[in-house]
């Protein structure tokens, strides 16, 4: 039986699309004020938010978005089981910048910590407690069929019962997050986990 | 001390991206790692790099750390205590 | 798992040599790779595992001509020299290169960065068209003439560790029949820096699991292993040095650099990889500890060794005290080392150690030992990220 899709959250061009609907979006301005307008008329509530990286304030944002309105933990049985399978193109070239420009003045510990694309994997887990297996692959593009088959082989064995997959990159003022949970079971309304048909997802453009 | 401790809270703020918190949200005795602000230790560090950057004042041992920063109060102490007198 | 995954291949080259002769014959004297950085510009004294090969010397060895960034020499350098030491020639088979690192063409961009800071667009931009992680493991794939599938990993400290586990995925499901994963990464001031701006670095060589440890010592070097199906082994009739029986990749979910005091990634990581290999805790012979050297991995590491083995500690070394820290390429070369344990019946010794961290008693590995019965040896690889993964290799 295939494994389903039960939610997604794509954020672009400073727009939140939660399954289909946008909960969020800032006509114009920076990439830095849509994040942190985001996060307040979200009413959201994790200060750390401000500690990270744009990286990882876009993955945790959507993942916040999948996951939010409800208890954390999520309400989700075996926290061990849920994996983490995220890719982007520029790795963390975008913090790299900017810790590379302290350099010169103080090098500063908060910006490296930053300089590896996996931290937004940590920021994740720490914040939902997910102790699943987690891996960053840096490709040219989403690739949506390599994606889905990791995913499928990962929850294929026993060790991962879930898994929240996709696409985050950032680099200056663009960026491009596609995120998904993948489930075995479907609930009310599930999309099949397959190649094609998260393609579609991601390249569509939402208007309400 | 007391301009000494207001300049500190907001540098601090800055410096750790506390941006959920205003100056007037921070208590001159406030322990700093405790659950209030919720620092960690990558915040410590980020601290040290403060004091070095603005105050010309170099801390070699992490270790001490926790005793100067354990207030805001406790660091303007420290600083007016070690402030470098260069620039 | 569905299909055996044999080793058939190994090719590194770090600051205590190149190839498995010359790096056995190290880690048996005690020749730590551990010193004054001679290649690398910095201000920073600090020591460091560095590579004993400059980056015309790299290109001599490897007859390239063009400018390209050192952790792309290093990694061409060991994964020729792995492809070669299976004696695999790669036509007509599924071939895969999954290649990892965190540093990138890092070395050059910096230098370009700083030489050219007036005006950003003088310099030589040939210089910065290797930069990306990707990048990398295209110029290897481009050499090796691997097409059918290439990808990139970078998950810090244990990249190359879980390239080398999704390796082994790809052959036991029957996706490809030969992979050469791995990684590279070379010593560059960002790094350098930006580890000393976390202050987790020792100003004297590095003592891991010593209760005097004060840090790392960072590191550079690159390791690749070449995995094939059993099909492949026996079709060619190709030697095989061992198989990977088990591993496992679990998260922290602690903190974003340090790790949890009672281990639990690692724990998650190093029991899941005991399960798919069917193997009991006393199975294993021995581990290679990731043990940087630092307060909080070493504890955390220990923790959880001690709650998977209980009192049936298995011998256990960390490695770092001859190579350092190398960071992306660490899980690839301390693959390697663990690999040379189960061929040559060893165990290595785990430098600048003198007393038990006292939360734990453990007392690692001190002196190289052989002719010992080594069946199954666990590989560490703990990351940034709370990224925790473990390997088991098995006699095949």
């Amino acid at each position: 039986m295939k494994n389903v899709v039960t939610s997604f959250c794509s954020i672009r061009n400073r727009q939140i699309v939660k399954d289909g609907q946008i909960v969020f979006r800032s006509e114009e301005g920076l990439l830095q004020a849509f994040l942190e307008k985001a996060y307040s008329e979200l009413k959201l509530s994790y200060p750390r938010f401000y500690k990270m990286d744009r990286l990882s304030q876009l993955g945790w944002l959507a993942s916040e978005i999948i996951f939010g309105g409800g208890s954390y933990p999520p309400n989700l049985p075996d926290l061990n089981k849920v994996g983490l399978v995220l890719a982007n193109r520029n790795s963390s070239l975008d913090s790299d910048i900017a810790f590379h420009q302290s350099i010169s003045k103080v090098p500063s510990p908060s910006l490296f910590v930053y300089t590896l694309p996996n931290i937004v994997l940590g920021e994740i887990c720490i914040r939902n407690g997910f102790k699943g297996e987690n891996a960053f692959f840096v490709q040219e593009s989403f690739d949506t069929s390599f994606l889905v088959s990791y995913v499928d082989m990962i929850l294929s064995n026993g060790n991962n019962a879930k898994c929240l997959a996709g696409w985050v990159d950032v680099l200056g003022e663009d960026h491009d997050v596609f995120l998904y949970f993948v489930e075995k079971i479907a609930r009310s309304r599930s999309l099949e986990h397959d190649s094609s048909k998260l393609l579609k997802l991601y390249n569509t453009t939402w208007i309400n | 001390m007391d301009k000494l401790i207001a300049d500190l809270k907001i540098q601090i703020i800055e410096a750790l991206n506390l941006k959920h918190l205003t100056k007037n949200d921070i208590e001159d005795d406030q322990p700093l790692f405790v659950k209030g602000l919720g620092l960690d230790s990558i915040d410590a560090l980020e601290l040290i790099v403060l004091l070095q950057q603005r105050y010309g004042i170099k801390i070699n041992d992490p270790k001490e750390g926790p005793k100067i920063f354990h207030s805001v109060r406790t660091i303007a102490e420290y600083i007016t205590e070690n402030k470098s007198d260069q620039p | 798992m569905n299909s055996k995954v044999l080793v058939v291949g190994l090719g590194v080259v770090s600051a205590i040599g190149r190839g498995v002769v010359e790096i056995h014959r190290s880690l048996q004297l005690d020749n730590s790779g551990i010193g004054e950085a001679r290649h690398l510009r910095t201000n920073l004294e600090l020591p460091v595992g560095e590579v004993k090969l400059s980056n015309d010397s790299l290109k001599d060895l490897l007859s390239v001509k063009d400018r390209i960034p050192r952790t792309a020499l290093l990694g061409l350098l060991a994964a020729r020299d792995a492809l070669a030491d299976s004696t695999l020639d790669l036509t007509g088979w599924r071939t895969g290169l999954i290649s990892a690192t965190t540093v990138g063409g890092m070395d050059f961009t910096e230098n370009y960065f700083e030489e050219n800071l007036e005006d950003l667009s003088d310099g030589n931009r040939d210089d910065v068209r290797n930069h990306e992680c990707g990048k990398i493991t295209q110029l290897i794939a481009e050499d090796l003439n691997v097409t059918d599938f290439v990808t990139t990993v970078n998950t810090a400290c244990s990249s190359s560790a879980n390239s080398i586990i999704f390796g082994a995925r790809l052959i036991a499901q029957g996706h490809l029949d030969i992979v050469v994963a791995g990684g590279a990464d070379a010593l560059c001031r960002f790094t350098l820096n930006g580890f000393n701006s976390l202050r987790i670095l020792d100003y004297r060589q590095c003592r891991p699991f010593d209760a005097s440890r004060a840090g790392l010592n960072l590191g550079e070097g690159a390791a690749y292993v070449v995995l094939a199906s059993d099909r492949v082994v026996q079709m060619d009739k190709i030697k095989s040095l061992c198989c990977i029986s088990g591993f496992g990749n679990s998260s922290d979910a602690f903190h974003q650099t340090t790790s949890s005091s009672e281990g639990e990634g690692s724990f998650l990581a190093m029991r899941e990889s005991l399960k798919r290999a069917d193997l009991e805790a006393n199975q294993i012979s021995y581990i290679n500890l990731h043990g940087t050297g630092t307060e909080n991995n070493d504890l955390s590491e220990g923790m959880a060794i001690k709650r998977l083995f209980g009192s049936n500690l298995p011998m256990m070394s960390s490695t770092k005290g001859f190579t350092g820290h190398t960071l992306g390429a660490s899980g690839g070369l301390e693959a390697v080392f663990s690999i040379m344990s189960i061929a040559h019946g060893c165990v290595y010794p785990n430098l600048g150690f003198e007393n038990s961290i006292p939360e734990l008693g453990i007392i690692p590995q001190l002196k190289f030992g052989n002719d010992l019965p080594i069946r199954h040896v666990m590989s560490n690889s703990f990351g940034f990220g709370g990224n925790c993964s473990s390997i088991i290799f098995s006699v095949k």
